[in-house]
This record gives C-alpha cells, structure tokens and sequence, in this order.
C-alpha cells in the first residue's frame, strides 16, 4: 500500500523511534537508578514522594481534608499562587517569541526555546493545580464543551488558557520533533510560527487581563488600594515585565546549572538578551508604576497609604517594582549583570507579592482576623510539590532536547 | 440617569464607547445573567422590628431541604457567636446587640440578586435567575471552581469542602419547587410574627414604603435590597442602619456590569491585535529588507569603486610598462648598433692588420706562402 511520504516518512520514523525505545526499555530501571544522586536529586525525590501522598489524600479527604478553605475564604494559594502566579511567570513564552518574530529582534532567537518551554511547562502545571483545586476536576472541560457560561471572566480565562496551551504544544514542538528526527513534520511546524506567535500574544493579552478583572467582581472584599476598574490592564502589563524577569532569572540558572548543555551561539546571545529585556523590563516597569500611581490618586486613596495596608501597598510598589525598575536600568548602563540578575529576581518575588495581595492578603480584608485565611502546611506542601514538577520537567527536558542548544542537523532552522 | 441609561447614551455617540458598552450588554444578555424586570416575580420581605428570633425559619428550612434539623433551638447561647449559611444550612438567624433597646435579629439566606454576581460568574452557567424569581443551581454542571463564592457581595453560597465524588455549592433556592406547586417558601409559612412577607416584589416594596411612612421613627428610611448591586428578590426593614446588621454596605451597580466592560473589550483586542502585530512584523521585516538593500548597494558601490581604481591603476601600470618596453627596445637596439659597429670596426681593424702582416711577409723574401 502506498502512503503519501509525509505519513511514510512519519510512520517509519515512528517505527524506528518505537523499536529504538522498546531495545531501550529493559534498561529503564538502570535509567532511574543511573540517575546521580546528588543532593538537589535527593531532595526532589522527596519532594515527589510527599506530593504523591498529598495527592492520596487530596482524593481522598477532600478539598477541606488537606486545605484552610472555607466558605468565606474560597480561593487559597492554589488559585493565588498556582494559577495567578504561574500564569503570569509563564508570560515570558509570549513576551520572548513576539519580541524575536514579530518585533524583528532576531538576536533573541537563543532565548525563545527556553522561554517557550518554560511557559508550555507553566501552562501546564496551573492545569495540574487546577486538578487539585477544583471540586470535580473531571469536569474541567464542561465549561468548553457542555454549558459555556459566556458572561464569565472565568469562562474567558478557561478558554483562552485552554486554547494558549495548545498554541504552545505546538510552538513547543518543533524541539521535540528534531529529537525524533520528524524533519517534514517540523518544517511544516516551522512554517506556522508567524500566525501561531500572534495568536499567542493574542491569547496572552485576554488571559493576563482576565485573571485581573475575575476581581472586578469584589469591590466589597478587596481592599481599594488594589482594587481598581483598571485590574485588568494592571495584570496585563505586569505581565510583561513578569515573563521578561523570568526569563532572566530563569536563565540565570541555567547558566548556573546547566552552562554544559548550552551551544557557543546561546553562550553568546544571552549577554545581549539580558541587557535588552532587562530595558524593556524597566521601561514597561515605570509604565505600571505610573499607572498604579494614578490609579491611587484618581481613587484617591492617599488616606489608605498611613495604614498597614498601605505599607504592603508601598513595599509592594517601591520596594519590589521601582527598585528592580532602576536596578535594570542601572544594570544595563553599566552593563552589571549581577545587578540585572538581582533585579529580576526582586521582579518575581513583586509578581508573587501582588497576586497574593490581590486575591489572598488584601481580599476580605474587613473580615477579623479569626475568619482571615492562612494555607494549611498540606497546602504550602502541593504547591511546593507543583513547582518541583516543574523544575524537574525542564531539566528532563533540558537534558534530552535541544533546547538550549542548536540541533545539529537543523541550524537552517531560524 | 443611571450608569446603564448613560452608558447607553454613550452608545448612540461615540465610537469606542459604542463597542464597549454595546459589548457588554450583549455579553450579559447572552447568558441570561439579567432577566428584564418582571412586573409579577416574587420576593421576601424581612421585617426585623417584627423578627424574635424564634429560629423556626432555620427548621422549616431544614425540613422541606431534607437538611438535618438545627441544633440547640430554643437555646438562647446559639445568637453569641454570628453563624452563616452552611453546606447543611441554608438559612440562619443572628442576634445583633444594641447599647439601648432590645437586640435585633436579622435573617440570612441568599438574596436572590436581580441581576446576580453568581450566575454571570458561573462559567458554566450553573446558575439562573429564573423570570420567577429564585436564582437556581444546576448541581448537574457545577465543575466547582468556586468563582460564585468570590463573586457573591453577600458571600452566601456554600461548599461541600468535604465530599470527595461529588461536592456541590449549596444555598437558598427561595424554595422553587414549592413555588411552583403553589407553596409559600418554608420559612415564611412557619414564620409566627409576620416578620416575613412573601409576595410580588412591587407590592413587598409598596409595602415596605408604607410601614416607614406610617410608623415615623420606627425605622431606617431605607429598603435593603431595593437598589443594592441592581437589586434582590429579598428585602430587609430595619430599625438601625442595614450595616449595623452585618448587611454590607454596596453601590447600586449590579455586579455583572463590573466585569462586562472588561468582557465587552475582548473582541477589540482580538479584533485590534492580529492588525497592530502584523503591522509591527511588516515594519520589522521592511526595516530588514531595507537594511539589506542598503547593504548590498554599499558593498556594489564598494566594488565598482575598488574596480575602477584597479582599473585605472592597471592601465597605469600597463602604460608605464609599455614605456618601459619601448626604452628598453630602444636602449637594447641602441646597444646593438653600438656593438655591431664596435665588432665592424674591430673586424676592419683586424683585417687590416691581417693585411699589413700579410703584406710584410710577401715583400722581403715571398716565402711565407708555404
């Protein structure tokens, strides 16, 4: 029977693949045990252990087995860490690949692997959490395939990220593909990346926002310095400058970490890269600062700023946006990379602090203090357990893919 | 004019505020999140001048929900801690303390919003404000994210935290079922006091209008309810202010309009996007394409300047070359003549010295021949 080559090409290759894995497979338990056991090892296999006895008794207590939740209190760190955080440290994916394919900054090139990888890993992992915060996670998809609730910011948000993780299945592909040498498939993956970049930009601008304006809903629960009909814009914006810190930071590491797996043209490029996000990442950063400022003054919520609420609302501002803002570019103009490094580290921990203050330590805030909520050890423990997996993928995945590298074969490629 | 009124103004004139209020409206009208106004839903009225916490609104509400019955009724030490609605309790009673005058009880259940945060939250539209009405669940969709319970401004609805196949959200119904077999809601019927009136929201509010009027003094002039978030099904009179009752102090705009002006702005980005970014890549690629043409002219500028130096230089070169030729020729000649004239000369020199030798050897003795 005679295929179209595509699919012969695909399928021999799949052939190939399979009868490479099977030879393969007997040795999986060496695989595991060749594994060094460093300490970081160690620690991560603890680490999972716990989780997969988090997640026995998350499915078998219940929600409120394990959690602080309440009914007054229903969103906790899974919602206010996993998903706000995690989606917007994941904007580095849209941020990166809209700079290198659509702003013409094909210097970047060496950063948008990582960055897509890191964002599809992202991604992937607030579905994970998602698993465990929701009552009957086996009817996630309801809201996409039985009764779409379309006056929802929460409809907006499932679609949308549902739709971005599989733009960025797809963007994230063509590494996969070089491993297992589908060289028709990838071209043609190759082929999509100008739609498929603006489409996730597209994506990428609804969700940020929309995870803002699910607290339009609450003016009576959120305290009226972060409160503001702008959320939604505020969330898009930090956004950017979110998914450029990670970015740094998270090459940062890599350089730290995994330095053998990068090629001579990544070692190269990441100079460059750094000193142009950590610019953007400054420039868009005084941008918000001015926005929050103005929203503070069209409120006019000065009065707020001698409580101690309003000290949160400085520390988060001052200490975690316009420091690292000026660190940047300070960084950059003397071209101090150690600087930059910080900065974008401070720039995280601010992503972190505002969500958090936006939909856990600022929400209910009228509420005295015995109804307040604080997570529960198990809490922290799966969220702790949901970061780790994700570490441990990228280095899997840095490990067997060319990520950080060039695949020698397909240098053509960008 | 209300917010809707001039949003729609803003509609008939101008262009963005066209599309955004436009858009939110539809955006709410499409889930059926806002009913318009009917003339014969129903609502409740509480009365908390008439209310004496006798909780047998907790029990009747327990009995026609199958919940398990209140603890403790009778007990007067339940009204010490402020107790909200629960998984297992739909409705409850609190006892509110005053520094003068009897304390005030004040019922809690779902307010049965008119336009309700809970319904245009639900992302699978588990909820429904019926024309009726009740605002209903359908417990058959709910994925449990728990967006209502953030979203209620009453913060009414309730989780099963601890079920594990099947947890649900659980409030109030405003008893639709027994609705619509021609029943009063549970509580009402068993209320002893008249603390409770069931009735066609119009008339509730007439009503309530009437009592302020007629009992000066008597209570707050201000219906709970009548215009807070949009309005609810339920109305609350009360002799202190509404806050003092633990009732939240809220702005008259519903809640689903908070969020639709954020919903309306997303066909504009999707519209706007894909036109600026493929704008943004046309200018990058342009400037690309620009940069290479300049390129490629400057190093074809480079290479015919570089050529027609060479040539010129070659053809210099060439020149003095010739020159070099011809002076060369020349002298090479010149040095020709000079050593043929030289060897002619010598070559005369010598035979005529042949000659003369010759000569000498002939004349004396003619010998030399042999």
């Amino acid at each position: 029977m005679q295929y179209p080559s595509v699919i012969r090409e695909t399928l021999d290759s799949a052939r190939n693949q399979a009868a490479l894995w099977r030879s393969r497979l007997p040795s999986f338990k060496e695989l595991l045990l060749s594994i060094p056991r460093t300490p970081a090892n160690i620690v991560t296999a603890a680490i999972l252990a716990m989780g997969a006895l988090l997640t026995l008794l998350r499915f078998t207590l219940g929600i409120g087995g394990i959690s602080n939740l309440d009914n007054v209190n229903p969103w906790g760190i899974w919602i206010g860490f996993d998903l706000l955080c995690g989606v917007a440290l994941a904007a580095g994916g849209y941020t990166t690949s809209a700079a290198c394919y659509l702003f013409g900054l094909k210097r970047y090139h060496g950063a948008v692997r990582p960055a897509i990888t890191t964002a599809f890993l992202g991604y992937l992992f607030v579905v994970v959490a998602l698993h465990y915060d929701v009552g009957q996670p086996w009817r996630l998809v309801y809201p996409i395939f039985v009764s779409q609730g379309t006056t929802s910011v929460l409809f907006e948000v499932g679609l949308c990220v549902f739709i971005y993780l599989c733009v960025l299945l797809v963007e994230w592909t063509p590494a996969s593909l070089e491993w297992l040498g589908l060289k028709t498939i990838r071209s043609f993956v190759v082929k999509l990346t100008l739609p498929l970049t603006i489409l996730g930009v597209i994506l990428s601008t609804m969700h940020q926002s929309s995870l803002g304006a699910l607290f339009l809903t609450s003016p009576g629960k959120l305290h009226p310095l972060w409160y503001s009909s702008f959320l939604p814009v505020f969330f898009f914006v930090s956004s950017m400058f979110a998914g450029m810190s990670m970015v740094l930071f998270e090459g940062g590491l890599a350089h730290r970490f995994l330095h053998h797996k990068m090629d001579e043209a990544h070692l190269h490029s990441s100079r460059e890269i750094a000193l142009g996000f950590a610019k953007a990442s400054s420039f868009v950063m005084a941008g918000y600062l001015c926005m929050r400022l103005f929203d503070l003054a069209m409120n006019n919520n000065w009065a707020y700023l001698g409580t101690g609420y309003g000290l949160l609302y400085l520390v988060e501002l001052l200490g975690f946006v316009a420091l690292p803002m000026l660190l940047y570019a300070f960084g950059v103009r003397e071209k101090r990379f150690g600087l930059i490094r910080a900065a974008s580290l401070m720039a995280v921990l601010g992503i972190v602090l505002n969500r958090l203050n936006v939909c856990l330590i600022a929400f209910n805030w009228q509420l005295p203090a015995d109804e307040r909520y604080f997570p529960s050890i198990m809490e922290i423990g799966l969220s702790v357990f949901i970061v780790t997996m994700i570490i441990t993928a990228y280095r899997i995945f840095a490990h067997f893919l060319p990520m950080l590298h060039e695949h020698p074969e397909y240098k053509d490629a960008h | 004019m209300n917010r809707r009124k001039f949003l729609q103004l803003l509609g008939i004139t101008g262009g963005a505020a066209t599309a955004v209020s436009m858009g939110a409206r539809k955006a709410v009208a499409a889930s059926g999140a806002r009913v318009e106004p009917d003339r014969n839903a129903v609502g409740v009225l509480h009365d908390s001048t008439l209310c004496i916490g006798c909780r047998r609104c907790e029990a009747a509400c327990a009995r026609v929900n199958n919940l398990p019955p209140p603890k403790d009724l009778g007990d007067a030490a339940v009204f010490d801690a402020k107790r909200r609605p629960e998984v297992d309790a739909y409705t409850v009673v609190n006892r509110y303390d005053r520094n003068a005058g009897k304390p005030i009880f004040r019922k809690m259940q779902c307010n049965h919003c008119l336009e309700p945060a809970c319904a245009s939250a639900c992302f699978v539209r588990a909820f429904k404000k019926t024309p009726e009405g009740p605002v209903v669940y359908d417990p058959s969709l709910c994925v449990g994210c728990r967006y209502c319970m953030i979203a209620c401004p009453f913060t009414i609805p309730a989780y099963d935290y601890h079920k594990v196949l099947n947890p649900l959200v659980h409030k109030c119904t405003l008893c639709a079922p027994r609705l619509a077999e021609g029943k009063l809601p549970g509580c009402v019927e068993i209320c002893p006091t008249g603390a409770l009136v069931f009735g066609k929201r119009t008339e509730l509010l007439d009503l309530a209008r009437e009592r302020i009027r007629k009992t000066p003094g008597l209570y707050e002039d201000h219906i709970y309810g009548e215009t807070e978030v949009g309005g609810t099904s339920w109305l609350y009179l009360s002799p202190v202010p509404h806050a003092e009752l633990g009732q939240p102090e809220l702005d008259t705009t519903s809640i689903p309009e908070l969020t639709s002006g954020a919903l309306g702005a997303v066909p504009m980005v999707a519209a706007l996007w894909p036109v600026l970014l493929t704008g943004a890549y046309a200018i990058s690629k342009r400037r690309d394409r620009i940069a290479a043409e300049e390129e490629a002219a400057a190093v074809a500028k480079a290479v015919s300047e570089a050529e027609s130096k060479a040539a010129e230089e070659l053809k210099k070169a060439l020149a003095k070359a010739a020159k070099e030729k011809e002076s060369a020729l020349a002298k090479a000649a010149q040095e020709k003549d000079a050593a043929v004239a030289k060897a002619l000369a010598e070559a005369e020199a010598k035979a005529a010295k042949t000659a003369a030798t010759e000569a000498a050897a002939h004349e004396p003795d003619g010998k030399g021949e042999r």
